[in-house]
This record gives structure tokens, C-alpha cells and sequence, in this order.
């Protein structure tokens, strides 16, 4: 099982991400919990009520907005980063805390380095799916590398300007 | 101007110690090419031609005395002895060792210097009026808001992996627009509705590169207290929808026009329906304290016009003539602004010496409150001088190559460094300035022919802002070789405008007599009232491709 670095340390990963699939094709549950497309579960979310082995992932071009009043019970979410200059997934994120409510795990995947860390904890995510060949052992530094921001996020609900001592 | 506090310095410190991180790692083979690349670019370092490229940002322009010197320092440990100032209001090293760069961030930080975001995809130094805060038709000073969006812009969690870059302007003035607001991603021009409360006219996806736009208006009046909530609004829409797919249709400019300006507009104002009254909407307190950072100096109680300084004028040709080109009205009587031009002849357009850092430093101690601006012209402006040391500071600066008395005539041209330092370019820029300008070395001729802009850039990246030059030059490259090809009618002011191509391109031997057959047209036909955009805008392209092309 691959590792997955939350806020209180590393853990072994459970979940298995589904890959959508293609045309024509079923969708196969894994065995254990598991992430399924966001478009696919939507589709069948009946079939999977009240199941707190199944959550879902977005790709980064998709849209929170179209599930914004059925996520709220679901264990985790993920955000898929393509690519990690594909900075879509950031935006997401902040949509699903701070305007749908989300509460649950919220976990960056796909091409999740060392240096985004600290802007993805910014925006809501609190699990993080290192790409496998970076060391894991310099996730806290990273994730951990400011002490102070200028903006609101969804982790500082202040900007700094309200927060300055006057 | 601002001065950091507490929080500002150990959000700076712990960037600096973030970006030391990186570059161990980087040199240490942990971190591949590809995915240092976006790191250090926001930390204003680029892999260059000849040699990495370093650019300091200078927040809308200001320095201090002691930044200048700070920096004259730097280039003389770290690089050849000089640096280059930049359309963007910024500067540049052009030699430094990429292992140094962690160590002169240090540096500069410890005088509230930074190279932060100066590149990448991700939003870039916020610009402004060079002579903001002491010219006589601006009723507001714009630089307590881009002290406010630098802030508000730095390290901004959502927004350092955009499409593409991303820059800001803004501009109070009434009858000019030194800033370009008109072709920049977001332009803002500070005004005042019926109701006398200050806010914001809103432009977005102008800009110039490859596909030059005069960016539309997306709202007629923003309260000034919604301006970071609206900002982010706009970036939201533009992350999230901009195309990621080409790198040349990556910018705002692009969406815009895809989803027409009016479109873009509903779905900026619905994205911001949710977020305008969240914590990030300004306080009237937030725009007091950076406000009180930009209050007047202590200004002396003075008279315009000193009769010394006539009889100085009426005795000194030279120094008259200096006077009428690079000395500016100032709001207050009895005071001046002076650019300091650095466009001597001979010298790539926006080069300093260390030693020249040094003088500027002084000159605006002894002259200035001890601050100065840089300008996207790539001059540096000393915004508080007494009418009556003027002719002081023009004897002091004539032996320091800041005298140069061309301030925005045919050789005052904006210039970029071209392919003789870049990595971009097509073709170089900084011969054909220099070229032209040895042309026009008749000063008299040149005063006489008014206010010009030439702007030249090597490549369709346009640092130079060829498309907004009443003449542009763009070098191009056709086969191996390198070209220029001349558009004419550009304008960056309140009527900004696009140059049109004049036809076939130039080889660089040609450049100066194709500019003089350009202008001869413009001797020919002018009336007497009439600048040179003014002849082209009423005769059209037409004479001057028959003389250029006979």
C-alpha cells in the first residue's frame, strides 16, 4: 500500500483510485474502499448511499459546482493535479471548503509534489498523495514552510490586514 | 514610501530560506529540471542566453537610497558591475551564478528587496505612474492600492499556477496614463463616481506579445473597498477557464475575447457575488495604515518659479533645454520632477553602473527625500526637486550621463535587451537604438520634432512594447537572419492604440534611413500643432509607405 501524508503524519493508503472508464466499459469496484470518477458516481450515487467505503475524485477540469448539495457526507474527496502546473486543482479545492462546506478528507493526487504542499494546505486539501519518487520523510518542512500569510485561504479565514496589530 | 513591519520581514526571511531549500535540492539532482523551473522563475531567475538572468522586482517603481545602494553592492559581488532597469519598472542582473542567487535574495531582503514572482505563470509586480503622489491632475494616489494588491498578490495560494503570467496596472492620473492600463491583463484607473466615493474602473485582457488587445471595460465603477475580493474573482475565472492546452493563447486577453468581454463579465460578477463580503473585502483601516506610508514629506513653503532659476534658464541654453524636456510639473509650488534619463547614446537603453546606483542614491538624498522611481521609459525619475537647486542637480548630473535632455523625443527609446542577452529574441535591440540614435544626434532637430515614442523589441514578446510605440520596431528572424519590421501609430496614453504594420521588414544596415524617411513625412505634412501620432492619425499609413517603399 502506498503512502499518504495527513496533517498528524504518514499513513498507509486504503483507498484505491478508480480511473474513469472508458466508453462502453463497466465500472469494477476494487476490493476496500475506493474513489470513484465524480461523473460516474453521480450518475449512480443511489447505488452507493450511505457507504463510507466509496468517495469520489475530480479531474482538474471539472466542475464542484454541479455536485455542490451531494458531497457533504462523503468520507474523501480527491483532487486530481494532471500535471502540477496545472493549477486548476487549486481553485477547486477552495470551492469545495469554503463555499460547499465539504469537511471531510480532502487529498491532492496525481502529480502532488514537495513544493505545492504548502499552497495545497492553503486551499483545504489535508491528505496528499506524494508522487512516489519524492521523499516523503520532507513533506512536514514543506508542508510547514511559512509561518505567516498575506490572504485568506481556506485554512486562515483572516487576511493579514484584519489580523495586523494596529 | 512602505516600510515592512514585523510580519512582512519574516514572511520575506522564510521565502528566502524556502527558495535556499530549492536551490540545494535543485543542485543536488532531487529536483528535476522541469520541476525547478517554475520555482525559480518565481523567484525572478531565468536560465538566459549567456548566462542566468536575475530580476529584482521594485514594487510600482519606488526605492530608497539605501536599496539603491544595496543593489550597486550586489552587482558588484555577485555580478559585472552593472544592471539594466526594465519596462516592467524592474531590475535586472545579467550575470549572476545561479548557486549565488539564494545569497543575494538574502541580501536584498534585508532592505525590503525581493525577486518575487518577477516571472512565471503567476501574478507579476503591480506598475504605476511614475510621478504618482506629486502631479497636479490626480486627486488620489495610486500607491497605497498596489502596495495593497503587491500584498494581497504575494504567494497567493490558488494563483501561482495560472495559464500563463499575469500583470496589473494601475493609474490615477486624469489626463495621462504613464501606467498602460489599457494593455495589461487587469488595468486599473482610480476615479470617483456621482456620489464623490473613490473606486476603480475595471479593464481586463488587454496586452500586447503576440496578439496585441486594447482590453475592455468589465465594470464602470468597483468600490475601492471591494478591490482585492474583485481581483480575486477575476483570477478565479481566469485559473480556472483560461486554455492550458497552447502556450500563445494561454492569457486572460484570449478568454476574454472567447467568451466575449460582456460574458466574461456576468461570470466574474457571479464568482464574486459569493466572495464580496468575505474577510478579504478591504476595511477602511487596511487602506488607512498603507496610506499613511505615502504621506507628503516635509515639503518647504516655496514659490514657482524662482527668479533665479529664470535667469539660470535665460543664461544656459543647454540647461533650458534640459529644463523643458526632463523636468515635470510638480502639484507643489516651488517643486519639480526630474527624470534622470538613462538613454545616452552609446549605452544599452536602461544601463546602470554600480557607481551610477551610488550617484542616484546620493542625488536623491541630497535632492529628492531620498527616494526614486524607476519608469517603464527605463528612466529613473527624482520626484521632489526645489525649482531653486535645479540648476545644482543639472551641473551634477551632466558629468554622471544622466543629462541626457531626450526625455520622451525620437531617442528616448524604449529598448529591451534583445538578442544580445536573451534567450527569446529573434534579433538584437540595443544596435538599433544605438544606431538611430547616432542618426539623430542633432538635438536641436530632435526637440524640434516633438514628443515621439520608439520602442523596439527583439521578439513578438514585445518587452520593448513595439505595438503601443508611435514607432515600433520588431526584430524578426527569416531564415537565420535577423529583420526588422516597423509598424507606425501606436499608443500606450488615455487613447491607447495599436501600431499597424508598415510593410516587408529591414535589415538592421537599413534601420536608420528607413526612421528618417518616416519622419521627413512627418516634417513634410505636419501642421505646426501636431505631434507625430497626431499626423499619422489624420494622413494615415499610406504616405509613409510610399516614401519608405519608393
Amino acid at each position: 500500500m502506498p503512502d499518504l501524508i495527513r496533517h498528524n503524519g504518514i499513513h498507509k493508503d486504503e483507498w484505491t483510485l478508480v480511473p474513469a472508464p472508458e466508453k462502453g466499459e463497466e465500472l469494477t469496484l476494487p476490493d476496500g474502499p475506493a474513489l470513484l470518477p465524480a461523473a460516474v458516481w453521480k450518475e449512480n450515487r443511489d447505488q452507493y448511499a450511505g457507504r463510507n467505503d466509496i468517495g469520489i475524485w475530480f479531474d482538474s477540469h471539472e466542475e464542484p459546482e454541479h455536485y455542490s448539495d451531494l458531497i457533504g457526507d462523503l468520507p474523501v474527496i480527491a483532487v486530481n493535479f494532471p500535471k502540477f502546473t496545472d493549477g486548476r486543482g487549486y481553485s477547486i479545492a477552495r470551492l469545495l471548503r469554503e463555499r460547499y462546506g465539504y469537511t471531510g478528507e480532502l487529498r491532492a493526487v496525481g502529480d502532488v509534489l514537495l513544493d505545492q504542499l504548502f499552497y495545497m494546505k492553503r486551499c483545504g486539501f489535508n491528505a496528499y498523495a506524494l508522487r512516489e519518487d519524492k521523499d516523503i520523510t520532507q513533506a512536514e518542512h514543506c508542508l510547514n514552510f511559512f509561518s505567516n500569510t498575506y490572504q485568506a485561504a481556506a485554512d486562515i479565514k483572516e487576511p493579514l490586514f484584519r489580523r495586523r496589530a494596529s | 514610501m512602505y516600510v515592512y513591519d514585523e510580519y512582512d520581514r519574516q514572511i520575506l526571511n522564510e521565502r528566502v530560506a524556502q527558495f535556499r531549500h530549492q536551490t540545494d535540492r535543485a543542485l543536488a539532482g532531487e529536483l528535476a529540471e522541469d520541476e525547478f523551473l517554475p520555482l525559480r522563475l518565481q523567484n525572478g531567475l531565468y536560465i538566459q542566453r549567456v548566462a542566468p538572468m536575475l530580476r529584482i522586482a521594485v514594487p510600482y517603481g519606488m526605492l530608497r537610497s539605501a536599496q539603491l545602494r544595496r543593489l550597486a553592492r550586489i552587482t558588484r559581488d555577485y555580478d559585472k558591475g552593472y544592471a539594466h532597469f526594465t519596462t516592467r519598472q524592474n531590475v535586472q542582473l545579467n550575470w549572476p551564478a545561479v548557486e549565488d542567487v539564494p545569497d543575494i535574495l538574502a541580501e536584498l531582503a534585508e532592505v525590503e528587496m525581493h525577486a518575487n514572482q518577477t516571472s512565471g505563470n503567476c501574478i507579476r509586480n503591480t506598475t504605476t505612474d511614475q510621478f504618482a503622489g506629486v502631479q497636479a491632475d490626480e486627486e488620489v494616489d495610486p500607491r497605497p492600492y498596489c502596495e495593497l494588491i503587491r500584498q494581497w498578490s504575494t504567494y497567493h495560494p490558488e494563483f501561482a499556477f495560472l495559464p500563463r503570467k499575469f500583470k496589473v496596472a494601475v493609474n490615477a492620473s486624469e489626463d495621462h496614463d504613464r501606467a498602460a492600463v489599457q494593455v495589461h491583463d487587469i488595468g486599473l484607473e482610480i476615479i470617483r463616481n456621482d456620489a464623490g466615493e473613490i473606486g476603480f474602473r475595471v479593464y481586463v485582457g488587454g496586452g500586447l506579445g503576440r496578439t496585441p488587445v486594447v482590453g475592455p471595460v468589465i465594470r464602470e465603477f468597483l468600490p475601492e473597498l471591494d478591490l482585492l475580493t474583485y481581483l480575486e474573482a477575476i483570477l478565479r475565472v481566469y485559473n480556472r477557464y483560461g486554455r492550458r492546452d497552447n502556450k500563445f493563447k494561454a492569457r486572460i486577453k484570449i478568454l476574454v475575447k472567447a467568451m466575449t468581454p460582456e460574458v466574461f463579465a456576468e461570470k466574474v460578477e457571479e464568482e464574486w457575488s459569493h466572495i464580496k463580503d468575505t474577510p478579504t473585502r478591504l476595511t477602511p483601516e487596511a487602506i488607512e495604515r498603507v496610506k499613511a506610508f505615502f504621506t507628503e514629506p516635509d515639503y518647504a513653503a516655496l514659490e514657482n518659479n524662482p527668479d533665479t532659476l529664470d535667469a539660470q534658464r535665460a543664461e544656459s541654453k543647454a540647461f533650458d533645454a534640459w529644463v523643458k524636456r526632463n523636468v515635470n510639473e510638480h502639484k507643489k509650488p516651488g517643486y519639480s520632477i526630474v527624470t534622470l534619463t538613462l538613454k545616452k547614446t552609446g549605452v544599452p537603453p536602461g544601463d546602470v553602473t554600480d557607481r551610477q546606483l551610488e550617484q542616484i542614491a546620493d542625488l536623491a538624498e541630497q535632492y529628492s527625500f531620498g527616494e526614486v522611481r524607476v519608469t517603464h521609459q527605463q528612466n529613473v525619475v527624482l520626484a521632489d526637486v526645489r525649482q531653486d537647486q535645479l540648476f545644482e542637480l543639472w551641473q551634477a548630473i551632466r558629468p554622471m550621463g544622466f543629462a541626457t535632455a531626450n526625455l520622451g523625443t525620437l531617442t528616448d527609446i524604449i529598448c529591451c535587451p534583445g538578442g544580445d542577452y536573451c534567450a527569446l529574441a529573434n534579433a538584437k535591440s540595443i544596435p538599433v537604438a544605438e544606431a538611430i540614435q547616432r542618426r539623430f544626434d542633432d538635438m536641436d532637430y530632435v526637440y524640434d520634432l516633438g514628443d515621439i515614442d520608439l520602442n523596439i523589441s527583439g521578439c513578438m514578446n514585445a518587452c520593448g512594447h513595439h505595438h503601443v510605440g508611435n514607432i515600433g520596431v520588431l526584430g524578426v528572424d527569416k531564415k537565420g537572419e535577423e529583420f526588422y519590421q516597423i509598424s507606425l501609430g501606436g499608443s500606450s496614453q488615455r487613447d491607447a492604440s495599436l501600431g499597424k504594420i508598415l510593410g516587408p521588414s529591414f535589415a538592421r544596415e537599413e534601420m536608420p534611413d528607413v526612421i528618417e524617411k518616416i519622419i521627413n513625412v512627418y516634417v513634410d505634412q505636419r501642421t505646426e500643432e501636431e505631434t507625430f501620432l497626431d499626423t499619422y492619425r489624420r494622413i494615415g499609413i499610406d504616405p509613409f509607405k510610399e516614401r519608405v517603399y519608393a
